[in-house]
C-alpha cells in the first residue's frame, strides 16, 4: 500500500516537473489577482492593511481552484484512471497520494509566495508568519475539499463552472477561519483558537476527503 | 444497460483456467461494456460478476490483485519515458518489478533503444507496445482481460501479443479479449461470445 503510495506522489511530481505550464498557472494567476487590489483600490495603506489578508486568502482560494480542474482529468482521458480503480491498492490512498503531489506543486507554492505578496499590502512583519502559518493549514484542507468537487465533475461538459458552484461554498468555513486567524493578529489578539480550529478542518478534510472522491470517481468513471 | 439502450441480457458464462474467450460483435455493440462489467468498472443493472464463487464487489481489491484489464485507452503518461511507464503503471496495481526486468520486457515487445524516450514522440502502435509490455512482466496475474489488444499493432507484434497470450494460458491462467481481425489463439477451451442485435 505505502508503496504504491509513494509510487503515485511520484509519478504526479515527475509529470508536474515536465509540464511547468500547468504548475505556474496557478502560481500566475495567484500573484497577478494579488497584485491586481493595490492597483485597483489605490495607494491607501491603512485600507491596504485591513484588506490585505482577506485578499490573499480569496486569491489563495481562487488559485487552487483553477488547477483543480485538472486533478483527475488528464488520468481519465489516457485511461490510467481506470488502472487506478483496479489497482491492489485501496483507491482512497490513491486519491489522497494525488492529492497530496497536487498541493506540493500548487498550494505549497502559493504558501511560499505569500509573504513576497504580503508586502504590497505593508502588512506588519509579526502578521507575514501568522499569514504564512494559516494558508499552511487551510490550503492542503481547500485541495481535499476541491478533489470531492473534482472527481464528481470529471467528464462533464462545462464541468469547470460547476466545479466552482459545489466546491466555492464549502470553501467558506476554511476562509472564514484562515482570514480571521490573520485579522486577530494584527488587532493583537490571542490566535490559537483560530490555529487550533484550521487544524481541525484539515484533518477532518484529510480523513474523510479521500474517500468521499473515491467513491465519486467510480461513480463518474460508470 | 447503456443509458435507456440494452445492449445485451442473459449472458452466462463461466471460465476455468487455461480458457479463452474471444468476444466478438459489431462497433458498438458492447464488448468493451462486458469486459468493463467484468474488471468491476461498471456495474451491471442485473446480475453478478463471480470470482472463485465470490461477488467481485465483496472481493474487490482482492480481485484487482488478480486482474490485468489493459483497456482501449492506452494508460500511458505521453511525458513520461516507455520505462518510466512500465514499471509506474506496474507498481500501480500492485506488482513490483525491477528495472532490469522491465527494460528486458521493453525489450521482448521490440522497444529496444525506445525506452528512455517520452512516449509522446512515439507512433501509435509503438504505445500500445508500451501499455503491452505489461504482459511480460504479469505472467503471475491469473486473468488477462485485454480490449483489442491487436488494434495498431504490426504483424510481428501481433505474432508476438498472442504468443503471449498462449504462453498464459498453458500456464493456467485465463482471458478475456475482444478483438476484430481474426487471430488463431491455441487454448485447451476457447468459447466466444458474439453481441449484436437479438435474434430470435
Amino acid at each position: 500500500m505505502f508503496t504504491v503510495l509513494r509510487c503515485v506522489i511520484y509519478r504526479d511530481l515527475l509529470l508536474a516537473g515536465r509540464k511547468w505550464s500547468d504548475v505556474l498557472t496557478a502560481l500566475i494567476f495567484f500573484v497577478i489577482v494579488v497584485s491586481l487590489f493595490p492597483l485597483g483600490v489605490g495607494p491607501e495603506p491603512g485600507l491596504l492593511r485591513t484588506i490585505g489578508p482577506g485578499v490573499i486568502w480569496v486569491a489563495a482560494l481562487l488559485a487552487s481552484m483553477l488547477s483543480l480542474t485538472r486533478l483527475f482529468s488528464a488520468d481519465f482521458a489516457d485511461g490510467t484512471l481506470e488502472q487506478m480503480l483496479l489497482s491492489a491498492a485501496p483507491l482512497g490512498v490513491i486519491v489522497a497520494a494525488k492529492v497530496f503531489a497536487h498541493w506540493l506543486v500548487t498550494g505549497l507554492l502559493l504558501v511560499l509566495i505569500a509573504p513576497l505578496l504580503a508586502l504590497q499590502f505593508d502588512l506588519p512583519q509579526n502578521l507575514l508568519a501568522t499569514l504564512t502559518l494559516s494558508l499552511l493549514l487551510g490550503t492542503p484542507a481547500l485541495s481535499m475539499i476541491g478533489a470531492i468537487g473534482a472527481a464528481l465533475t470529471l467528464g462533464l461538459r462545462g464541468g469547470g463552472a460547476l466545479l466552482s458552484l459545489l466546491v466555492l461554498p464549502l470553501y467558506v468555513p476554511v476562509l472564514i477561519i484562515g482570514a480571521g486567524t490573520v485579522e486577530r493578529a494584527a488587532a493583537g489578539l490571542g490566535t490559537e483558537a483560530h490555529f487550533l480550529l484550521l487544524a481541525a478542518l484539515f484533518l477532518v478534510a484529510a480523513t474523510f476527503a479521500p474517500w468521499a472522491a473515491a467513491v465519486a470517481l467510480r461513480i463518474s468513471v460508470e | 444497460m447503456r443509458g435507456r439502450r440494452r445492449l445485451f441480457s442473459g449472458l452466462n458464462f463461466a471460465l476455468n483456467s487455461g480458457d479463452l474467450l474471444r468476444v466478438t460483435g459489431a462497433n458498438g455493440s458492447g464488448k468493451t461494456s462486458l469486459l468493463r462489467i467484468l474488471c468491476g468498472l461498471l456495474s451491471p443493472v442485473q446480475g453478478k460478476v463471480r470470482w472463485h464463487g465470490g461477488d467481485i464487489w465483496s472481493l474487490r481489491e482482492e480481485y484487482w490483485q488478480q486482474l490485468l484489464y489493459i483497456g482501449h485507452a492506452h494508460a500511458v503518461k505521453a511525458e513520461l519515458t516507455a520505462l518510466e511507464n512500465l514499471i509506474i503503471s506496474c507498481t500501480l496495481v500492485g506488482v513490483t518489478v525491477s528495472r532490469q526486468q522491465a527494460l528486458e520486457a521493453l525489450c521482448r515487445h521490440g522497444l529496444a533503444g525506445y525506452d528512455a524516450l517520452p512516449v509522446k514522440i512515439l507512433s501509435r502502435g509503438q504505445q500500445r507496445r508500451v501499455a503491452l509490455a505489461r504482459l511480460a512482466v504479469s505472467e503471475k496475474i491469473p486473468l488477462w482481460v485485454l480490449d483489442e489488444p491487436f488494434e495498431a499493432l504490426d504483424a510481428d507484434a501481433v505474432d508476438f501479443v498472442r504468443q503471449s497470450i498462449e504462453q498464459h494460458l498453458a500456464q493456467g491462467g485465463a482471458a478475456v479479449l475482444t478483438t476484430h481481425q481474426d487471430i488463431r489463439i491455441e487454448s485447451r477451451h476457447a468459447q466466444c461470445i458474439r453481441l449484436g442485435p437479438r435474434t430470435n
